[in-house]
């Protein structure tokens, strides 16, 4: 099935099986494999991507269904080019917050958090940390690094705050 | 862990829908939020032969005011809406005290209230919430052979609607399109509670509670509902006429919160016990209807 969308900003089109899930599609077809597949099944969050800005399970959605709509992937955040290397500088301020706040270890889960916590913080740009422990608490991390996740999310809305809105991100949204 | 081929039509109305879902020759299934069909087909627990998915169907996903002052809900109004949106807030408060309850916001973003009552899991929060508040299910299908006109509509009490765990009073070809909440009255208070053990996991017991108190302060009103207390989502009548004709004191709510513990009919699992989930129960229904009340009052 042929289908048109927006993945980060840009136009994709091509042909699509049915019952490929967008999360195998993004990595699969698209080569975007930030976008990590844990469970399959709505659980563990890993694969959270934003669909026209909400974070959505990207396993309990089929590509079929991104037809006509905007895809955000953790590929999406940083300001840097297509293909262009990443430096820590050009990080999203929530990636940033992260790094800084040693918000993760082995980093599977971590491209899901930064889906959630970056519309999270669009939506309640001043939350307690009960608040963002609520917004986090559809993502498993084995690790079990969740203090520090909660930490650098709300390093991260210090950061967005002080730097006014809109600043330093998402000039195209 | 990859769901099963399917046929996949996007349905761009109702009516084609309806048309798509009325095939006897084909296992049929409507896609709406996907958040519960969709491990089903992951974990290959469903295989139906064509899925119709209703997300691009703008006329589902409408709230709108009724004549009454009630809310009709489009089937395809999404959980997240529930919080949001301030015409819900206004006219349906346990609606949105209670969607926060409801799994994880990535799952809110797509989940949608037809589908959760179609799904008819006992387990989950707003078929107990739309019971308290004395919902009805509005159902179409494509007209069969000899019937007059495209299409034939029904409407149903959602306690009616309930026949089983998974099992709801949806025929085949039918299809969910609204939920009509009929308008608050004066003098009532609503309020909703749950115990998990973790944020965003099922409950293991919640109480949704409706309570109408008169001017002396007196209920003349009460209704009570159940997550995870049957094999339904569950209304619990008996329980609530106790608190009829009475003041809502502690000792009045308390004769309640027991007369619920007492008659519902939890199952027992790894997560909880049987004689737990009665204590929730008991708990939860002390301290939802009190707020109701309290809420009433003011």
């Amino acid at each position: 099935m042929r289908i048109s969308a927006r993945i980060n900003g840009s136009a994709w089109s091509g042909d699509v099986e049915p019952r490929l899930l967008l999360s195998d599609f993004l990595r699969s077809e698209v080569g975007l494999t930030g976008t990590h597949v844990g469970c399959e099944h709505g659980v563990c969050g890993a694969c959270t991507v934003q669909l026209d800005g909400e974070p959505v399970r990207a396993c309990l959605m089929f590509a079929v269904q991104i037809e006509g709509h905007e895809v955000t992937t953790v590929e999406g955040l940083a300001a840097a080019a297509p293909g262009e290397a990443v430096s820590v500088e050009r990080l999203h301020p929530v990636q940033r917050a992260l790094h800084e706040a040693h918000g993760l270890q082995c980093g599977f889960c971590t491209p899901g958090i930064l889906m959630t916590a970056e519309a999270f913080l669009r939506e309640n740009p001043a939350p307690s940390r009960e608040e963002i422990r609520e917004a986090v608490s559809g993502h498993l991390c084995r690790c079990t690094g969740y203090h520090n996740i909660v930490e650098g999310v709300a390093l991260a809305a210090e950061r967005l705050a002080a730097d006014g809105p809109g600043a330093d991100r998402d000039g195209d949204r | 862990m990859k769901p099963p081929p399917f046929e996949y039509v996007a349905a761009a109305s109702l009516d084609g829908a309806l048309e798509a879902l009325a095939e006897p020759s084909l296992e049929t299934r409507a896609l709406a939020g996907g958040q519960s069909l969709v491990p089903m087909l992951n974990f290959r627990l469903a295989a139906p032969e064509r899925l119709v998915d209703l997300n691009g169907i703008e006329e589902l996903a409408r709230v709108e005011e009724t004549e009454s002052g009630g809310l009709r809900l489009g089937a395809m109004v999404r959980h997240l809406r529930l919080e949001r949106d301030p015409l819900i807030a206004r006219r349906a408060p346990l609606l949105a005290e209670a969607a926060p309850f409801i799994a994880h916001p990535q799952i809110r973003s797509r989940g949608t209230v037809g589908g959760s009552v179609a799904h008819a899991d006992p387990a989950a929060e707003l078929p107990a919430v739309l019971l308290t508040l004395g919902a009805r299910v509005r159902i179409a299908r494509r007209s069969r052979g000899g019937e007059s006109g495209s299409r034939v509509e029904r409407t149903l009490d959602l306690e009616d609607f309930f026949l089983g765990p998974f099992f709801s009073a949806l025929e085949p070809d039918e299809l969910l399109t609204a939920i009509e909440v009929p308008p608050s009255a004066p003098g009532e208070g609503t309020a909703f509670d749950e115990v998990a053990r973790r944020r965003g996991d099922y409950a293991l017991a919640g109480v949704a509670a409706r309570v109408r108190l008169d001017s002396r302060g007196v209920c003349d009103e009460a209704a009570i509902s159940l997550v995870n207390g049957g094999a339904t989502p569950c209304l619990m009548r008996e329980a609530a006429r106790t608190l009829v004709g009475a003041e809502p004191t502690p000792e009045a709510v308390g004769a309640t919160a027991a007369a619920c513990a007492e008659t519902c009919e939890p199952a027992a699992d790894m997560h909880a016990n049987e004689a737990y989930r009665r204590h929730l129960v008991r708990t939860l229904t002390a301290r939802v209807v009190s707020r109701a009340a309290g809420r009433a009052r003011t």
